[in-house]
């Protein structure tokens, strides 16, 4: 059978199997399943791009925010329904993401990244702002009848799209320019691919699925403030997973996330107080000791394996 | 007036700090983002010693500025030479050192929230005065002086003494600076503590006059960044043209519209040269 239809069955019978999680285990480890399932999504989604083109996206933290404060401040201050705002609040950051890639993508990857690195901040101070002198509210409430389970059936849906998406991307012209692009820029537009048009247009996918998870986990919160959900962490959080599993494939991320989310609750639940400490710690002995993440040595030993066979 | 009084007297220390990044960036080749967290740490060093030992911000650099010089050389030495060595190239290097820098910001962050997790809020010399009609405070006007000094006295040594011709060889070319006989690791090393060091007195400098805390570093290495992209990456009086105005900039719109919006103001001219002079005021634009 061809790889990649076996890739992706095996990726829907573990789909399948997730969606049984709710079913059978307790509500608290339930939370760290939606916790995990929520990272799953935006991982994936940020590997779908920065994998390839070694662009490191440091924007999830602001379109997370997008989407969540869109949302509660949609059901908050306007009584419109749930699934309206999270319907629209990832085209928002589809065109939010689409701007910033015009501005910055058609110069070289390190404007890029400096962009994104304050502007989950940069959001924030201009939504406080509005908020403040406009609005005249500070917290938005996010009231819905999801429970847990909901959430991560919802999340769970997300991530399968999203996987799905990038296994066909990887497969698409697009994708194709895109490792080309990673590889070497020059090379790139010399066999007439459309770098920046093309980098933009995956970047935008990562923006519209990072807003969506924004969105859908808005409710898990119920109260909403600007300075939760557009929070820089969490931007940190991903690239720190996708990077700990390996951006260089797409199941990567799951690879890192589960293990990372796990060990990370009884970090927090231990040394409450060191946890940023902690992850500047975790995140330098990826970069220096898994340069290529979980997932590039787990291929490194197969390849030693295979050689010892013959 | 006042608001292009006090913005020039913000730009000094801006300037300064600049420096400090284009030293790292555009000698040792360096993305450094945790370039807002040395400012921080000089900034709660002077606060700590103010409130603990009631030792002047003013003598407390010359504390902070040598130890930032030793704490950045073996950062560099022992962090940052494996990854120029592990990398192939350049574009390797840029994406292995923002990775690790960005992971060494957060570790400092986690550091300074566990000495000081409040505000480094004190008084230090904020007596009103007046310069040229306008009112501003003592504490400004003296850092805006020390930036000037400490400054100029680093414009003065890279362009009159054969270390700082080294230094300003290797940003031209690490390739040609070595087949001269500059030994292009040591100046890099050099240029890295040297940029950090004068980050850290900086940061000293502005906690004087605005009050910080454990997380806001964030804020000032993309004010760092957008000042020296703005100004051109290597070009020092590019950087000071570009402190002037993202000084004067920034205080128009806090006067005028609300503080909190300094971020957004330093983004928009980020946008605006992004989108007709990514070279920088002052670059040349490659070729």
């Amino acid at each position: 059978m061809n790889g990649g239809i076996r890739e992706i069955l095996l990726a829907a019978a573990i789909v399948v199997l997730a969606a049984f999680v709710p079913l059978v285990v307790n509500p608290y480890w339930l939370s760290i399943g939606v916790t995990a399932m929520m990272y799953i999504a935006l991982c994936t989604s940020w590997v779908i791009f920065s994998g390839p083109t070694h662009y490191i996206s440091l924007a999830s933290g602001a379109f997370f925010g997008v989407g969540g404060y869109l949302v509660a401040t949609g059901m908050s201050d306007y009584e419109l329904s749930f699934w309206l705002m999270a319907a629209v609040s990832p085209f928002v950051a589809l065109v939010l993401a689409g701007l910033i890639g015009w501005a910055t993508l058609r110069l070289s990857g390190v404007y890029f990244v400096i962009f994104t690195l304050g502007l989950a901040e940069m959001i924030r101070n201009l939504v406080s702002w509005i908020q403040n002198n406009f609005l005249g509210s500070r917290g938005l409430y996010v009231l819905t009848d999801f429970t847990e389970a909901h959430i991560y059936w919802m999340l769970l849906g997300i991530a399968a799209v999203v996987y799905l998406l990038g296994w066909w991307v990887n497969r698409s012209r697009i994708g194709f320019a895109l490792k080309i692009i990673g590889n070497d820029e020059s090379v790139a537009k010399h066999v007439g691919i459309n770098t920046a048009t093309s980098k933009i247009i995956l970047f935008m996918t990562t923006g519209f699925f990072a807003a969506l998870v924004g969105a859908v986990i808005a409710p898990r919160y119920s109260y909403i403030e600007p300075n939760q959900v557009f929070s820089p962490e969490l931007s940190f959080m991903v690239v720190i997973m996708a990077l700990l599993g390996g951006a260089g494939r797409l199941w990567g991320p799951i690879v890192g996330v589960i293990p990372f989310t796990l060990v990370w609750e009884w970090v927090s639940i231990k040394m409450p107080n060191q946890t940023t400490m902690l992850i500047g710690l975790i995140f330098l002995l990826i970069v220096y000791v898994l340069p290529h993440g979980i997932v590039g040595r787990l291929e490194q030993a197969f390849a030693k394996m295979r050689e010892g066979r013959h | 007036m006042d608001i292009i009084v006090s913005g020039l007297l913000l730009a000094g220390t801006y300037a300064l700090v600049a420096m400090g990044l284009n030293l790292q960036y555009g000698v040792a080749r360096i993305m450094n983002l945790a370039n807002g967290e040395v400012l921080v740490l000089g900034a709660l060093a002077a606060f700590w010693l103010y409130l603990n030992a009631q030792i002047s911000p003013l003598l407390t650099i010359f504390m902070v500025g040598p130890i930032a010089f030793v704490g950045n050389w073996l950062i560099y030495r022992f962090l940052l030479t494996p990854l120029v060595r592990r990398s192939k190239n350049q574009g390797q290097l840029e994406v292995d050192s923002i990775l690790a820098t960005f992971g060494m910001s957060f570790f400092l962050v986690g550091i300074m929230i566990s000495i000081e997790g409040g505000f480094f809020a004190y008084t230090y010399l904020s007596e009103p005065i007046s310069i040229l009609g306008s009112t501003s405070s003592l504490n400004r006007l003296v850092a805006f002086l020390m930036a000037v000094l400490i400054g100029g006295s680093l414009y003065l040594w890279l362009n009159h003494t054969r270390p700082g011709v080294a230094v300003r060889a290797v940003a031209v070319s690490t390739e040609a600076s070595g087949l001269v006989g500059i030994d292009v690791p040591r100046i890099s090393a050099l240029a890295f503590a040297l940029g950090g060091a004068v980050t850290a007195v900086g940061g000293s400098l502005i906690s004087t006059f605005i009050t910080l805390d454990a997380s806001v570093g964030v804020v000032f290495t993309m004010k760092a960044l957008i000042i020296v992209i703005m100004g051109g990456v290597g070009e020092i009086r590019g950087a000071i043209v570009a402190a002037i105005i993202l000084g004067v900039v920034e205080t128009a719109v806090a006067t005028l519209i609300d503080p909190g919006l300094t971020l957004a103001a330093a983004y928009l001219i980020f946008i605006l040269i992004l989108l007709f002079r990514p070279e920088g005021l002052f670059g040349r634009r490659a070729t």
